[in-house]
């Protein structure tokens, strides 16, 4: 079991180029922050990296920071085999969100990216099937989950609001 | 000399009698042979997050029950468990073990809908009668206890809602006595059934590196033979203290991860679960289940991820302060959301017919997938 | 009930207006759509089940709305499926009843004010006979919504046009 500052020396050892940053100063636990175009080579790393081994996207998630000018990705990740667990986090610009996807290194990134895609707007390049998956495929009125969102009076004859 | 064939799509629509809520599958044919199995969410979407970030924390209890709506004692606790991590609240020893209690007994009763409601779908219609009156009782357990039959409100940050009513440990006993010949007899009505065996083995397979790529957890994984329980490998509130055993698949009628593993996975986890009430009962100390309810949730700046075990899987919840009585981002990771990705890799090859087994076999609630 | 009593001496024979034998025709044998949305559905197969039958009223899930006399809209109604739901409605034959279970299909539920999805009622959509209050009703209830859904049917005419 490994603890995130061991995680994160593996990781500085492994990506000298790229920058990363540790946080370990807000409850609860702690953050690996990492560059949004380089996610997808580090998580090739850590699931393939024979003392990390973590095999089990737990969570991914998109969040909405318009007070900083930001979209946010939190990836949690777990080792079914040595089970110990780290969080990463990935920050991308209000205006052009854009983060490599994660999806050839584990399956299960492709419907969180599509929601992530269809609630907030953040564009996964190579993903291979980015469409909406919550809401109806023609929604043309945004993307519901930012802080600025407003509704639509009507959406096909239909009154939206109460 | 070959036929020659075109492939042809075939709609299951979103109202159809087998696919366990409003789900849209699309398949692709090459006569009745599936070649793709494309499925379509979103019938039922709810905006739970946007609510989330519009109430108070206690406010949202009641949200949370309404995702999942066959296990609403598991959604509460896993919020309660996220949000005591998070504002760092120890809770009574009896709030644990009364929590435990209704998991366990929840866990019972989502089952029997599972294990009804795949026998219908095949074609046996009699479990279905059977299932829902050993539920009913459940649902009386629950009635007398929080005054609701189907979505509790009862788990809050910080305890429950109520104490148990006098006269409950005396009819969980009587419950489980009278449970253990029941589940006998569904076992011999449809488990062994040769026809449901014929409809159910080798179909389906699920590997256990693609399970867990995919992020498959919860009975479907155990289905295929790896040994992955939260309340044993990721312990939360006081599941360390009971002794019960994780049965995985084995197998016994075709190929190790078919269908006939994962439905009977669900069969013995039910025994596990009388096993854990029993052991509850007995140690069930006494105390207030009220006291350490926060007057007002206002928790520091923060982010904190809890998952536990709910009869469909991991259920997660990521939950985002940014010090205000309402969270700032909620995010739940659901189980069946994760595992509806695998059914495409389940259904190739197979018959039409086959898509109604495996998709109940890995027992979907549209109310988590949409939330 | 009212027919019984007017029967003649030898049993066989039984005088009715029309009205009342078609009413009570359609209202003893309803059959149902079997559609489920969300958490009432859930309480409407324990209404069908043993505890609470709901066969003994006549009432059988059928798959096809061509089948159907009437459809139990059970659970919340987004935008997304409310464009379905009314295709179904109209491939239903005449006469056809509706029943809104639940909160959320009679006026949006807890989701009525911040669902960007949620329609707010499906009788924006689809007219409505009998509406069910209750998140989720018991299965009591809905057996009541059944029962007015009869009564209303037992006072119907042939003559004016209804729905």
């Amino acid at each position: 079991m490994k603890k995130a500052e061991e995680i994160f020396q593996l990781l500085k050892d492994n990506f000298p180029a790229s920058n990363l940053e540790l946080k370990t100063d807000q409850p609860t636990e702690a953050i690996i922050i990492a560059s949004p175009l380089e996610i997808d080579k580090i998580c090739l790393f850590l699931h393939d990296a024979s003392e990390l081994l973590f095999d089990d996207l737990m969570n991914l998630s998109g969040v909405d920071e318009p007070k900083a000018g930001l979209l946010t990705v939190y990836y949690h990740l777990g080792s079914t085999k040595i089970k110990h667990k780290i969080t990463l986090k990935v920050s991308t610009d209000r205006n052009k969100p854009e983060v490599s996807t994660v999806t050839e290194v584990w399956k299960s990134a492709d419907w969180h990216e599509r929601e992530a895609y269809d609630l907030l707007g953040i564009i996964f390049l190579n993903h291979p099937d980015l469409r909406r998956i919550l809401m109806p495929y023609d929604w043309d009125a945004g993307y519901p989950l930012r802080k600025d969102y407003e509704n639509p009076e009507f959406y096909q004859g239909m009154k939206v609001p109460y | 000399m070959a036929i020659k064939t075109e492939e042809m799509v075939l709609n299951m629509g979103p109202q159809h009698p087998s696919t366990h809520g409003v789900l849209r599958l699309e398949l692709a044919l090459e006569g009745e042979i599936i070649t793709n199995v494309i499925p379509h969410i979103g019938y039922l979407h709810r905006c739970f997050e946007k609510h989330c970030e519009a109430m108070t924390y206690p406010q949202i209890v009641p949200y949370t029950d309404r995702m999942d709506y066959l296990a609403p004692m598991g959604n509460e606790f896993g919020y309660a468990i996220a949000m005591e991590k998070l504002l760092g609240i120890q809770v009574p020893e009896r709030v644990e073990y009364i929590r435990v209690i209704m998991a366990e007994l929840q866990r019972i009763s989502s089952h029997l809908v599972a294990l009804g409601t795949y026998g219908a779908d095949i074609g046996a219609f009699t479990p279905f009668l059977y299932c829902f009156i050993d539920r009913e009782k459940v649902l009386n357990l629950f009635e007398i206890t929080c005054g609701a039959r189907l979505l509790y409100n009862y788990i809050w940050i910080g305890g429950l809602s109520h104490d148990l009513h006098p006269d409950f440990i005396r009819k969980t006993r009587e419950f489980i006595k009278e449970f253990r010949p029941n589940l006998k007899e569904i076992n011999d009505l449809l488990s062994h059934n040769r026809i449901f065996i014929d409809r159910t083995a080798n179909v389906g397979i699920l590997p256990i590196d693609t399970a867990i790529n995919y992020g498959v957890s919860g009975p479907n994984l155990r289905g295929s033979g790896f040994k992955w329980d939260i309340r044993k490998d990721d312990p939360y509130s006081i599941y360390s203290k009971f002794d019960f055993d994780i049965p995985v698949g084995e197998g016994k009628y075709g190929t190790v991860g078919d269908s006939w593993d994962r439905y009977y996975v669900r069969v013995l986890e039910m025994e596990e679960s009388c096993k854990i009430i029993e052991q509850a009962l007995d140690q069930l100390p006494e105390g207030d289940v009220q006291s350490a309810i926060p007057k007002r949730i206002k928790p520091v700046v923060g982010n904190v991820y809890a998952r536990v075990e709910n009869p469909r899987g991991d259920l997660g919840y990521f939950i985002m302060s940014d010090g205000s009585t309402s969270p700032y981002r909620v995010k739940v990771r659901a189980p069946s959301f994760v595992t509806m990705q695998v059914l495409n890799e389940l259904c190739k090859g197979y018959m039409v017919a086959d898509v109604v087994t495996i998709l109940g076999s890995i027992d979907i609630v549209l109310g988590e997938i949409d939330r | 009930m009212g027919f019984l009593d007017k029967e003649f001496t030898d049993g066989n024979i039984v005088i009715a207006k029309a009205e009342d034998l078609f009413n009570w025709a359609r209202l003893s044998s309803l059959w149902q759509v079997s559609f489920g949305l969300a958490c009432c559905a859930i309480e409407m197969m324990a209404t069908s089940a043993s505890h609470y039958d709901f066969d003994r009223f006549g009432v059988i899930p059928r798959p096809s709305p061509r089948h159907a006399d009437f459809i139990i809209i059970s659970g919340t109604v987004t935008l997304k499926m409310a464009t379905r739901i009314k295709r179904l409605y109209e491939q239903m034959p005449d006469p056809k009843y509706i029943i809104s279970m639940g909160s959320c299909a009679n006026c949006g539920g807890p989701y009525w004010e911040h669902g960007y999805h949620v329609l707010k009622g499906i009788d924006r959509v689809i007219p409505v006979d009998v509406y069910v209050p209750g998140c989720p009703p018991r299965p009591e209830a809905l057996l009541e919504g059944l029962l007015k859904l009869q009564e209303k049917i037992r006072h119907e005419s042939m003559i004016k046009k209804t729905a």
